[in-house]
């Protein structure tokens, strides 16, 4: 017997529920609000037998309509680079400042994607990060952290 | 009343408040296009700019903003698919096929007139009907506003799955518990959280939305880039196409417009139900009403269920007014933003606001069909330049959608985590799309999480632990009647399928 993929993210959804009512059986509520009508326990309890009860319910029932994916035509490899190139950037944020960082992530982003109009791919990053910060720092005061500006004296 | 009316048009229409109003309505609109600056953001970046005006005048400015944010956060659910703000989900479920068939012109103009009529529909109900009204929203109890909460989760699984309703409410479950990460809100107890203090607030909204639309939709669409089938899809999203509306589309508009507007701004005048539930309603609604061949273009590019969500939202940012005026209570998320700039220029809002400080009270409702028209002839002649948006190549729209939605994340906490989670919940969120789990859902459900427990605990405390809260009053029983209603509906569809 074949088991379709909607049913398996049901069962990951019924394994997620479980842990999430063991997850609520250790939150620490008040020793005069254990027998309390309601605690911090009770609305996250309800959720999880519920999650339980739904994803058991759509395992148990016969599929009418399940989805089918075609995994040959998705562009895995572009997607993937895209996620490690904002992953760098989380990284990398909060070491080298908010335009350096912020202008890499989008020039390398378009690189990955195929884009190898240079001019369009420079003016897109560098200088329309550099009219983002003047917006929001300059005009909107909305403060910055970007070491390397502070340090060449651009900002303050 | 007509006196009320005079001092707000006095007020309204001196040429700094006309100019606030213009300001608030185009730097809303631009702010609420932005994936992840929504109203509240844009709002709150107001508040020190108004504390040097009066407070009616900082009002009016921040009127404008809600209005125009509210409209700026459709253009962006039409366009990309990425809704700034709650409200505007259930613009795009519509709204993006269209846009996505060469009628983004057309989807804006209709979001446009929809906006404005909604809009201006419930600025004449809140000025006949303001004090009145707050009497509708006192009857509500707790019990009244979780069996609300249920029925609209239930209406958005069932109307906004495409017959995938088990799928839908496993989102609104997970929505629910992605909502209960953080300090519980009356005992401060932390749940779910890991012993990590980045997660102690709990997980912000805007997150979630930007990694379960903005980002997950630039993921899927590099996905998707080498499948056949989505190359038509592609080729006609750099159509823009006309503005102008055939008698067809004209006649439809008509058709939903009034109903979303009474719908919307009674929903709207509900503490705490606001802008979402009324346009997820609206849509639903808006559903129930139409053909059997009309309902068949539902989520493939329906005008009626464009125009319906987007009169609702409209209407209920009006609506949310009504609370946040005569009792002080506000009805949404922006709303309790503006109390909080209300409390910081030294006035209480509440039932003697109109009588101790009738200029604000007037001058604010006044303001808003004011901020209507000004809305109208602000944004209809800019749609062709607004939807140019649509000609960028992918290339380029794909790291520019993915730079608003982190740098909106990282500007709200300066922290990393927040990107790394969004990251993460983008990737699921991917995968769960591409097996047609939908995401609106569980957006609804995040947000009216806290409200849901909030009401919840004081109804199961009121009834000391009973679960007769549930039926003893006649309200209460009525809503959840319906929600019985739409689940028995689905249960019976599925099983004759």
């Amino acid at each position: 017997m074949r088991i379709s993929t909607d049913k398996i993210i049901s069962l990951l959804f019924f394994i997620l529920s479980v842990f999430y009512l063991y997850q609520t059986y250790q939150i620490q509520v008040f020793s005069f609000d254990e027998h309390a009508p309601f605690n911090a326990k009770t609305f996250p309890t309800f959720l999880a037998y519920l999650g339980m009860f739904l994803s058991v319910l759509y395992v148990v029932l016969p599929e009418k309509n399940p989805s089918i994916v075609n995994h040959k035509v998705l562009d895995y490899k572009s997607s993937l680079y895209l996620v490690i190139i904002t992953i760098v950037y989380g990284f990398v944020i909060l070491k080298a400042g908010f335009f350096l960082s912020t202008s890499l992530f989008l020039f390398f982003s378009y690189y990955f994607l195929g884009e190898r109009r240079w001019i369009w791919m420079f003016i897109l990053s560098f200088p329309l990060v550099a009219i983002f910060m003047y917006l929001l720092h300059g005009i909107l005061d909305v403060y910055l952290r970007d070491p390397l500006l502070k340090m060449l004296g651009i900002i303050g | 009343m007509i006196e009320g009316i005079l001092i707000g048009l006095q007020t309204a229409l001196s040429l700094k408040n006309i100019l606030m109003v213009m300001m608030g309505c185009f730097f809303g609109t631009i702010i609420g296009m932005l994936p992840g600056l929504g109203p509240m953001t844009a709002i709150a970046l107001m508040i020190p700019i108004t504390y040097g005006f009066e407070p009616s005048t900082g009002l009016i400015l921040m009127a404008g903003v809600y209005y125009g944010a509210v409209f700026g956060g459709s253009t962006s659910s039409i366009l990309i698919n990425a809704p700034g703000v709650p409200g505007t989900v259930a613009t795009a479920f519509d709204g993006y096929p269209m846009a996505q068939q060469g009628k983004a012109g057309k989807a804006l103009a209709i979001a446009a007139y929809s906006s404005f009529a909604g809009g201006t529909i419930s600025a004449i109900f809140l000025l006949i009907a303001a004090p009145s009204l707050s009497k509708i929203s006192l009857a509500f109890r707790s019990p009244d506003y979780f069996a609300l909460m249920v029925l609209g989760l239930t209406a958005v699984s069932a109307f906004s799955s495409k017959g995938q309703f088990l799928k839908a409410m496993m989102m609104v479950i997970l929505g629910l518990m992605l909502a209960t990460v953080g300090q519980d809100s009356l005992s401060d107890i932390t749940r779910f959280t890991f012993n990590n203090m980045n997660l102690t607030d709990g997980i912000s909204f805007v997150l979630i939305v930007m990694a379960t639309f903005a980002m997950s939709e630039a993921l899927t669409i590099i996905l998707k880039g080498k499948d056949p089938s989505r190359a038509t899809e592609q080729i006609s999203l750099s159509e823009l196409g006309s503005i102008s509306l055939d008698k067809d589309e004209r006649n439809k508009m008509l058709k939903a417009i009034p109903r979303s507007s009474v719908l919307g701004f009674l929903i709207g005048v509900l503490p705490g139900a606001g802008a979402t539930i009324a346009s997820f309603l609206a849509y639903g609604m808006e559903r129930n009403y139409v053909n059997e061949e009309e309902k068949q273009k539902f989520g493939k590019g329906s005008v009626h269920g464009l125009a319906a969500p987007e009169t609702a939202n409209n209407a209920a940012c009006s609506g949310s007014f009504v609370p946040l005026l005569t009792l002080g209570i506000p009805g949404s998320g922006t709303t309790a933003v503006m109390l909080g700039a209300l409390l910081g220029f030294g006035i209480q809002p509440g039932p003697r606001l109109y009588m101790t400080n009738p200029e604000i009270f007037w001058s604010v409702i006044m303001s808003m069909y004011i901020g209507m028209v000004i809305l109208l002839i602000l944004n209809l002649p800019l749609i062709p330049y607004i939807a140019r948006v649509l000609a960028t190549p992918k290339n380029f729209l794909i790291p520019l959608i993915l730079f608003f939605s982190v740098t909106g994340i990282y500007l709200m906490s300066f922290n990393n985590f927040d990107i790394f989670l969004m990251i993460g919940i983008a990737v699921v969120a991917t995968f769960l799309r591409l097996y047609n789990f939908p995401m609106p859902p569980l957006i609804l459900a995040f947000v009216l999480g806290g409200l849901m427990e909030e009401n919840l605990r004081r109804s199961l405390l009121i009834s000391d632990g009973s679960f007769n809260f549930l039926w003893d009053r006649p309200l209460t029983a009525i809503i959840l009647a319906f929600t019985i209603i739409i689940i028995s509906w689905q249960a019976f569809k599925s099983f004759k399928k």
